[in-house]
């Protein structure tokens, strides 16, 4: 076991699945010669050559709906978005291309596109490049979402994620990508749609994905220490398919429920997660269900107040105090 | 009007009925007797299913759009009937055509149309979305241009596996205002993709005529140049032009890899799609004046018994044969079922149509 960072367990498992896998392709902005905006894909050209890892023009819709043309003639293409923010220029090709092509041909077609790149607030870089769309992208079937949130499910899940046959879209972190954590040397999958329980507890329950999942660790760490409450933290790993009986388990454990995401709160994950608390766990619930989201405006600039737009520990501590009392 | 030299439609065109100066073009000479009969019956039976779609409309059958080729018949035919084993095609949602050309079968084509579970998608595409991947043909697409990067991409999964072949990507005129289908023309030229891009130029999008929405108006094909790709315009009311200048395109993405446009010129006679009252828009005169003299099936036809392949008796049986089959198609498409509810749900993922011990992916993922 060795502890490499969020980054190097991306592109491990990138690696891998290349030797794997001769369909696998990396493609995308920047991913080849320039070692990857956010050098996730560093070293790979090098080793795999430009057959393999292709540098693409500026061109989301493009690109991306190539990637999913050749998928259907079972290319299996990694697509880097330098942001997933940029995906809203593609937006045709992930949703209504991928997402429809299998259901609207009876089943006679499938798309197994990976699609990958950050999806996070506060890097300080404005509103345009700091959306988060996994409950954008959730909400239609025929599509799989999935946030890692440490470097083991980084690897686990992207690798999952390229041999899976439906279209998968994998939202990592740039603030996370130097995190470091001890990630297996041997092949091994996260399997999709699987939660997994962070931190065990018995007084509350916090249901998180991506970042907020580190966020709320640390909430729990000041909940244990300074009010002695007993946090469980239940990371979601994958947005859709959504691992529902991990969550009610929990909630059935600790009959108290705070949703943390870095998503604005208007339809966000926690929406449909609260629906599913209340119409599965009702009379198991000693308090209503609380919730912590990015304050719900455009994503902010200056960077204190972005740091405190997004969920924060302390805010969390609050909101877990007043589901508590 | 642009300003700039514009490309009319090729001279061919105004040339009244008569021998095609491409009947002795290489890509036709080698035509045995039997390939053109096949070629005509082809035609013919495009052009009777897609009019006895039109009864079935009207007989409130066919829900939604219900977009027709009638007039294009060529376009799909002659670029089609050139097809081999590793060329692959896509298309909009004007896509009956193409389906039948590939060797769909009637039945399951009209059955699509009223939406039955023995249609091509199992009665979850429509008219707008038929799709054949065993005949190598990948839809039937309702997003206007959406399909022109998908068609780059199946042209990319050819050339990535070695293979010596190409993808024939259909528009429509209007759509190459799309900004997708210039990003998929910058990437099949810069890549050098075997991808064909075929405009099927009838002169509007919807009601909306060229001039009233292109600058540069009447060469589309020559947007081509601003990419480096090379171009050519056809006269798509010829069968033969179409299959001799497919053939050049095809042997250039077969052999140097190399991505072309096309631009058909051709006619939709009926309007953009059934509900179109076709009033406002374009004269009476215009369509009848096409459907007179530049009718690419009775053009055919009519090569055909100049050139003493068809006698009028066959014409006869053939256009009867295919107006039966149509009518059977209908019967057929009219007394298959339904699908159910519970079919509503199938044919989302993979995975979940496939589960079993080696399925990894877990947890809800259609949810109540
Ligand atoms: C993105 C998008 N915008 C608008 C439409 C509605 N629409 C469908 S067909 C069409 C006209 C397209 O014309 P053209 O590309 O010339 O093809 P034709 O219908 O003549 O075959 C329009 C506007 C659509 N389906 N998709
Ligand atoms: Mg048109």
């Amino acid at each position: 076991m060795a502890v490499i960072s969020y980054r190097e367990a991306l592109r491990a498992a990138m690696r891998e699945e290349l030797k794997r896998d001769e369909n696998v392709v990396i493609m995308g902005e920047e991913v080849a010669q320039f070692n990857g905006a956010y050098k996730v894909t560093e070293g790979l050209l090098k080793e795999f050559g430009p057959k393999r890892i292709v540098d693409t023009p500026i061109s989301e819709a493009g690109f991306i709906g190539l990637g999913i043309g050749a998928s259907m003639l079972g290319i299996r293409p990694v697509m880097e978005l330098m942001f997933w923010s940029f995906s809203y220029v593609a937006f045709d090709q992930v949703v209504n291309n991928a997402g429809n092509i299998r259901y609207m041909s009876g089943g006679l077609i499938n798309c197994p596109i990976v699609i990958r790149g950050p999806a996070n607030g506060g890097t300080n870089v404005g509103a345009t490049h700091s959306h988060t769309p996994e409950a954008i992208l959730a909400s239609h079937p025929g599509i799989k979402v999935v946030c890692p949130a440490t470097p083991y499910d980084a690897k686990g899940l992207m690798k999952a994620a390229i041999r899976d046959n439906d279209p998968v879209y994998v939202m990592e972190n740039t603030i996370l990508y130097n995190d470091k954590g001890e990630v297996p040397d041997d092949d091994y999958i996260v399997p999709i749609g699987v939660a997994d329980i962070k931190r065990e507890g018995t007084d509350l329950t916090i249901v998180a994905h991506g970042r907020a999942v580190i966020t709320s660790l640390k909430a729990a760490e000041i909940l244990e220490k300074e009010h002695g409450v007993s946090v469980e933290v239940v990371d979601l790993r994958s947005i859709r398919p959504l691992d529902e009986e991990t969550i009610i388990a929990s909630v059935r454990k600790t009959h108290r429920a705070l949703l943390v995401e870095e998503n604005k709160p208007f339809c966000g994950v926690d929406a449909q997660i609260a629906y599913l608390i209340q119409s599965r766990a009702f009379d198991e619930l000693d308090a209503p269900i609380g919730r912590v989201s990015s304050i719900d405006a455009p994503q902010m600039y200056s960077k204190k107040m972005e740091d405190l737009q997004l969920p924060y520990p302390a805010r969390v501590v609050a909101a877990a105090l007043k589901v508590l009392a | 009007m642009a300003k700039n030299a514009v490309i009319t439609h090729p001279e061919s065109l105004k040339r009244p009925a008569g021998p095609s100066e491409y009947a002795k073009d290489p890509a036709n000479a080698s035509l045995t007797k039997a390939d053109k009969i096949a070629l005509y019956t082809k035609m013919a039976r495009v052009r009777h299913f897609e009019q006895r779609c039109i009864r079935i409309y009207q007989q409130g059958k066919i829900g939604g759009f219900l977009h027709l080729y009638v007039g294009q018949e060529a376009v799909a035919a002659g670029t089609i009937s050139l097809l081999g084993k590793f060329d692959h095609l896509i298309t909009g949602y004007r896509d009956h055509a193409h389906g039948l050309l590939v060797g769909m079968s009637m039945k399951e084509c009209m059955a699509e149309l009223t939406g039955k579970v023995t249609g091509c998608s199992k009665g979850k595409g429509g008219s707008m979305h038929y799709f054949a991947p065993d005949k190598n043909y990948w839809g039937g697409h309702g997003i206007v241009g959406g399909q022109v990067p998908l068609g780059t991409g199946l042209a990319y999964a050819v050339k990535y596996r070695g293979q010596k072949g190409s993808c024939l990507t259909f528009m429509g005129d209007g759509a190459i205002n799309q900004g997708a289908v210039h990003e998929a023309y910058n990437l099949a030229a810069l890549w050098d993709l075997p991808v064909i891009f075929v405009i099927e130029n009838n002169g509007y999008s919807m009601g909306t005529s060229q001039e009233r929405s292109t600058a540069h108006p009447g060469c589309l094909a020559k947007r081509a140049e601003g990419y480096n790709m090379t171009w050519d315009v056809v006269n798509g009311h010829d069968v033969y032009e179409v299959r001799a200048k497919t053939a050049i395109a095809l042997k250039r993405a077969h052999e140097e890899s190399k991505p072309t446009v096309l631009e058909i010129f051709t006619y939709r006679y009926f309007g953009h799609s059934m509900s179109d009252p076709d009033k406002t828009y374009r004269d009476k005169e215009e369509v009848k004046g096409y459907r007179e003299t530049k009718d690419p099936v009775f053009l055919f036809e009519k090569e055909l018994l100049d050139e003493g392949v068809l006698t009028k008796a066959l014409v006869e049986s053939i256009n009867a044969a295919a107006m039966e089959e149509a009518d059977a198609a209908a019967v057929f498409a009219d007394e298959s079922p339904e699908p159910t509810v519970a079919d509503i749900t199938k044919h989302i993922y993979w995975e979940e149509d496939n589960r079993g011990p080696k399925t990894t992916s877990r947890g809800t993922i259609i949810f109540e």
